[in-house]
């Protein structure tokens, strides 16, 4: 492996006694799109915040770009686009000034900046609003010019701070197609994010945390091949809670219930099928194990205080 | 407010010893070119309200100018300045065109800074950028001053129209009208950074700047006052602009010119150094 773009060491930071980021660390190598997920309050947002030197870590070392952050937060953020999760365009400027008055930020020089601006936006499917105000705009239009506005410097490495939450799947769809071109293009991003078929689907690696925790760490379906069987059969329907006790639970390898869903986990679903046969009035769902269970199990599936 | 002072100086030494790793709250300033694009941004998003944006700007100081002058003038006549008789409407003129300067840089560095800061998310974003929040923080202070002489600028120009004063020496109260711009940018900056929400503000101008302008002499001699009250309000900042620009509105040079200077500077010095410090705090938890 080629030497790390971006690398994180244990690093922690606490509000009093609250430890919201433990012990953390992990590279993002050259290309590569890290994905990091976990539950809410899990310390995703806050890594971030620290990676970009505006919160400082209580211990711990980021180095980026052959530079060490925050010491050399700006040379480090000028090679850097930045996505929060929050919007934070600028109201009162059409699409094409909201990235100009962005580039100037960068040190950029209008005339270069101008040139760059029809390109981004037609990178950002925009070009026909050009001239509208965000506030025209619909919520995945809003998170494309956000994305657009972030590559008006060319940036090495993307951080974006759960780029599709909120948008609808045809949104969400375009945005991965668009982030797909830029990993494609060589570009390195890191990823938080709550869907586990976005992880899946952009993320080359993954980071699990949870109470600002590493808890895994992985390609997808390494993680998934690691921690799970391949099979999941979902039961529910009337009476399902009384097959735990019944001896079909041989089948699976593990259980899990949560509400009125039975959960079973298993390496040759089959005899469990065949099993379940007997039992009509029960509807089953058999599918391959996913990140969303990985996910599942290992975070718990009981509500967040915060959620 | 000596207390509070003290207090945060002596933990701003603690938390400069305890380590270098996390940079105290408290430290100077750092401000780079980069204040400038975020200036800019904000000349922009004005350039496009130019208009409404002049009217409300200067409207409203005209017509209380008109108003107490001409109305209040025609009652008064002639009022006692320095062991001068002066026509009432231009000591009110050069008292009322420091409080408008007064007023603007408030108005932005409360309501319009906050917007950005707090609601807008503007700020946010530019953090995401190559910038500092000390470059940011530099720009909003020097916006609001820029809009506060901008207000004074153009109200000086109606009350040349008027015909209230011609003397050479208003070309010096330009200076001074953009001191007091940046001395009360600095110090609503301060409760830019405490307020929670735009409710906030509502304190600061009930209960430091409108008792400021009354007492600091722009609708009348502060020597009406108590003695004891003109102890206290000869160290206001706005008072001390006045006793700067009324000179100046009649060709005369101020008598204790360095002390109001003094007064606006180390004002807008000390209101920087703390509006800073509670904005860094503000945007690390």
């Amino acid at each position: 492996m080629s030497d790390p773009l971006f690398s994180v060491r244990n690093l922690c930071k606490r509000y009093g006694d609250n430890v919201v980021v433990n012990d953390l660390s992990f590279d993002i190598a050259p290309g590569e799109c890290l994905g990091v997920i976990g539950p809410n309050g899990a310390g995703k947002t806050t890594t971030i915040r620290m990676c970009l030197g505006q919160s400082a870590p209580d211990s711990g070392e980021i180095h980026a770009l052959g530079m060490r952050m925050p010491h050399d937060a700006r040379a480090i953020k000028a090679r850097l686009g930045v996505v929060s999760q929050m919007d934070t365009l600028d109201p009162d400027f059409n699409l094409e000034e909201n990235i100009l008055v962005y580039g100037r930020y960068f040190g950029l020089k209008t005339t270069a900046i101008r040139t760059r601006i029809p390109k981004l936006l037609e990178f950002a499917s925009l070009t026909h609003k050009a001239k509208s105000k965000p506030g025209e705009l619909s919520g995945g239009m809003k998170r494309r010019l956000s994305l657009a506005r972030a590559l008006v410097n060319d940036p090495d490495l993307l951080m974006l701070d759960e780029p599709t939450t909120g948008l609808d799947p045809q949104a969400r769809h375009l945005m991965w197609e668009r982030l797909q071109v830029l990993m494609q293009q060589g570009k390195s991003i890191l990823l938080t994010t709550h869907f586990m078929d976005e992880a899946e689907r952009l993320c080359s690696r993954l980071l699990v945390i949870d109470h600002g925790k590493k808890i895994a760490e992985g390609r997808p379906r390494d993680l998934i091949g690691e921690h799970l069987e391949p099979d999941v059969v979902e039961v529910f329907g009337a009476g399902v809670l009384q097959l735990q006790s019944n001896p079909i639970t041989q089948f699976a390898q593990r259980m899990e219930v949560s509400g009125e869903t039975l959960f079973f986990y298993t390496r040759d679903a089959q005899p469990l099928l065949q099993a379940l046969h007997a039992y009509p009035q029960l509807r089953i769902l058999h599918r391959p194990a996913n990140l969303e269970d990985l996910f599942l199990k290992l975070t718990g599936r009981q509500i967040r205080e915060d959620a | 407010m000596k207390v509070t002072t003290n207090s945060i100086a002596a933990r701003a030494l603690s938390i400069s010893l305890k380590g270098q790793n996390t940079l105290s709250n408290w430290r100077l300033p750092s401000i780079t070119a980069r204040w400038w694009p975020v200036f800019l941004r904000n000349f922009l998003v004005w350039k496009k309200l130019f208009i409404p944006s002049l009217v409300g700007n200067i409207a409203e100081p005209l017509i209380w100018l008109v108003a107490f002058g001409y109305g209040m003038g025609a009652l008064v006549g002639q009022v006692t300045f320095n062991g001068q008789q002066v026509p009432y409407m231009l000591f009110l003129a050069s008292g009322s065109i420091c409080m408008s300067a007064m007023n603007a840089a408030s108005f932005e560095a409360l309501y319009s800074s906050f917007s950005r800061m707090h609601m807008q998310k503007t700020w946010d974003g530019i953090l995401n950028a190559p910038v500092s929040l000390d470059d940011i923080v530099f720009a909003e202070m020097l916006w609001a001053a820029y809009k506060s002489l901008f207000t004074a600028t153009a109200i000086m120009g109606v009350m040349l129209l008027l015909g209230i004063s011609h003397e050479w020496t208003l070309l010096l109260a330009w200076p001074v009208l953009l001191l007091t711009g940046i001395t009360f940018s600095c110090i609503a900056l301060i409760f830019t950074a405490l307020a929670k929400g735009y409710d906030f503000f509502t304190y600061y101008f009930t209960l430091f700047l409108t008792p400021m302008m009354f007492l600091s002499g722009v609708f009348f001699p502060r020597e009406q006052l108590p003695t004891w009250v003109q102890m206290i309000t000869q160290w206001l900042p706005l008072g001390a602009a006045i006793d700067l620009v009324r000179p100046l509105f009649l060709g005369q040079f101020p008598d204790a010119l360095w002390r109001n200077v003094a007064v606006l500077v180390l004002c807008a010095l000390t209101s920087y150094w703390l509006a800073i410090g509670l904005i860094r705090k503000r945007f690390r938890s």
